[in-house]
């Protein structure tokens, strides 16, 4: 009752404002409500506090070959809670300051795959013609394209740095997001509001800006925190293979130096577990974020799900 | 990971046969489409992106003027872009794919010899990882929550979050080294012992025995994909109206599960199974450089180190070629399946 009195005074962005505010804390109370996205979510802010704070939690100086204070490949002891390397650096800072490529990479690859994907998608689902056509086979061309072998292409052709690593990640990742992008946008232009805005003279960039992008939005914001988690996987793969930035460490390349100098014949497992360990915890956290924001932006799976 | 592209309908649907002709027609040409596509970018990546080509594919192995000159004349990289690019299509419809800098043959018949361990590999894993794959998907859809449900589906999104040549390693340093006091039982590489002799039936089973681990690796990375596609797929059945008539009319819960939910929930997964048999080549490059067997994904992976631009070039031809004809074959099959996918 309150409530309503105090409408009618309010100004028409106050009311939006309150109305944003009370839909987002719809939004936080039932992703609240998903178990498996909560445990995602604690162990995400774990790692991305690692990532920003690895400064404090271990000396930087520790990732330099010529300053390492430890044996070849040491056994885990009180000095280096998870061992040494083959050049004696200690894996646990290693690790603490991989977490901030792993993370770099895989958001900042996820950036580039969702403004292509969300542009292409829009644009592909919102006008009609040759150009929407040409855009959808484009999507269609580029999702049979294999990942990996065109990511091994790009990246031997393009030259080893982080930032091209990003980059190959994100060209080759958009299709799946502009897919989904065009069908949230074709459902979205037929119903009811949009004839309305239509019919009352709004141009398309309005519908487009006003109308549709708002509405696919969540679905983007669901669909990019799934997106990262293949994205981190790609980078460590491609890592491994020895395509990464060769004078930054990452889990990925931890791993390539492991598997070089045989760390799993010899019996180091405190060189190959973690690194992986790592990896797989943080795909896993943003793989069930991703899960828990789907079933909340999309009614029709959390009834089957 | 896998994704197949069914087309939604777009123009109205002509009654029969006719209207499958037309389908199947549409998806060639869609996959000769693609196919051209996939052309023109190795064309593009590996002549225009770099620069000059003659330096990149040299990579400093050319210090003279007159040795980049006689490079790019081999290679015909003097001649026009149009003129080249035709010259590749030509080449390529003719089989010749260029000669491996490495290994001095031609490329056309390297990636012919070091396919049959690639499709020996991934064919075996595929064939495991659906079977498994679609069976924990039904078991733990029919009991949703249940125990095995919450079991299951935590195993398959860790599976799913993890680099399959990781757990390749894992196996490595578990089963085939040894842990303390415990010895390996599975070699550590490769596909044949050298004392076997080829053809011999002491030989099929050295080399089931050195795939064992591989297959092993690429199985349980497959498996999270069709046990989750599976176990959706049937969620969105359970609800359906034709399930409740099932059992209105008294049918036992094995046969509505069997013959009704599970048969129309099979489809999805039918599509995956078809386009992840064209990842073959991409699918298999980590494991096979993790535990050296000689395909298609070492010979791309070994092709870096030089790098190899030829064989990269073709190999990745080969990997492309191969998913557009497995999403074609898909996308037919679906349309035999689910007539309501043609148009």
């Amino acid at each position: 009752m309150s409530a309503e009195t105090a409408t009618a005074r309010l100004t028409p962005a106050q009311v939006s404002r309150q109305r944003r505010a009370a839909s987002l804390r719809r939004t936080w109370k039932q992703f609240r409500a998903n178990r498996a996205g909560m445990f995602g979510l604690v162990l995400l802010v774990f790692f991305v506090l690692v990532a920003v704070l690895a400064p404090l939690l271990a000396d930087p100086a520790g990732l330099e070959v010529t300053k390492a204070t430890g044996g070849v490949l040491e056994a885990p002891s009180a000095e280096f809670p998870l061992g040494t390397d083959d050049t004696g650096r200690s894996v646990l800072t290693l690790l603490i300051w991989g977490s901030r490529i792993s993370l770099f990479v895989g958001l900042f690859s996820t950036a580039i795959s969702m403004v292509i994907g969300t542009l292409i998608g829009l644009a592909s689902g919102f006008f009609e013609g040759w150009t929407a056509r040409m855009l959808f086979r484009l999507t269609e061309w580029f999702l049979v394209i294999p990942f990996l072998p065109l990511a091994i292409v790009l990246a031997s052709v393009l030259g080893q740095s982080l930032l091209n690593v990003a980059i190959v990640i994100g060209v080759t990742s958009w299709p799946g997001t502009a897919l989904l992008i065009r069908s949230q946008t074709l459902s979205i232009k037929e119903r009811p509001y949009l004839e309305r805005a239509r019919v009352l003279g709004a141009g398309r960039w309005h519908q487009m800006s006003r109308h549709v992008l708002p509405n696919v939005m969540p679905m983007v914001f669901a669909n990019t925190t799934l997106t990262v988690a293949v994205a981190i996987i790609s980078e460590t793969t491609l890592s491994f293979l020895g395509l990464g930035d060769p004078t930054r460490v990452s889990w990925g390349s931890m791993l390539e130096d492991a598997f070089s100098v045989g760390a799993m014949t010899t019996g180091a497992w405190w060189f190959i577990v973690p690194p992986g360990v790592c990896v797989v915890l943080v795909v896993l956290s943003f793989t069930l974020v991703g899960q828990a924001l789907e079933e909340v932006f999309n009614p029709r799976l959390r009834r089957s799900r | 990971m896998t994704t197949a592209i069914v087309s939604t309908p777009t123009t109205q649907p002509v009654s029969g046969r006719t209207s499958y002709a037309r389908f199947v027609g549409a998806k060639i040409l869609g996959a000769l489409g693609s196919l051209f596509f996939v052309l023109v970018v190795n064309f593009l990546l590996f002549r225009v992106l770099p620069g000059d080509p003659a330096r990149t594919l040299g990579r400093g192995r050319f210090k003279t003027e007159e040795q980049l000159e006689a490079f790019r004349h081999t290679y015909g990289l003097d001649q026009p872009l149009l003129q080249q690019f035709l010259t590749f299509l030509h080449n390529t419809f003719t089989g010749d794919l260029g000669v491996s800098l490495r290994y001095r043959v031609p490329v056309s018949d390297l990636i012919w010899d070091r396919m049959w361990p690639t499709v020996l590999l991934v064919g075996t894993s595929t064939v495991l990882a659906t079977l498994i794959g679609v069976w924990i998907g039904m078991a733990s859809a029919w009991n949703r929550g249940g125990l095995f449900d919450r079991f299951s589906t935590g195993g398959t999104l860790t599976l799913y979050s993890m680099p399959e040549w990781w757990l390749g390693l894992l196996l490595i340093a578990t089963l085939a080294v040894g842990i303390g006091p415990i010895p390996g039982i599975f070699p550590t590489g490769g596909l044949h012992s050298t004392d076997v002799d080829p053809g011999t039936p002491a030989y099929v089973l050295d080399t089931a025995w050195h795939l064992a681990l591989p297959v092993l690796t690429l199985t349980l990375a497959y498996l999270a994909d069709y046990s989750l596609v599976m176990r959706s797929s049937l969620l969105d059945e359970i609800g359906e109206d034709y399930l409740v008539t099932a059992r209105a009319k008294g049918l036992r819960d094995v046969t509505v599960r069997r013959h009704h939910a599970t048969r129309n929930a099979l489809l999805p997964t039918t599509t995956i199974a078809a386009v992840n048999i064209g990842f073959v080549v991409s699918g298999a490059i980590t494991v096979e450089t993790v535990f050296s067997i000689p395909g298609l994904g070492l010979l791309t992976t070994e092709a870096l180190d030089i790098p190899d631009y030829w064989v990269l070039q073709g190999a990745f031809l080969v990997a492309s070629a191969g998913v557009i004809l497995a999403n074609l074959a898909a996308n037919l099959l679906y349309g035999v399946l689910d007539p309501r996918v043609r148009t």
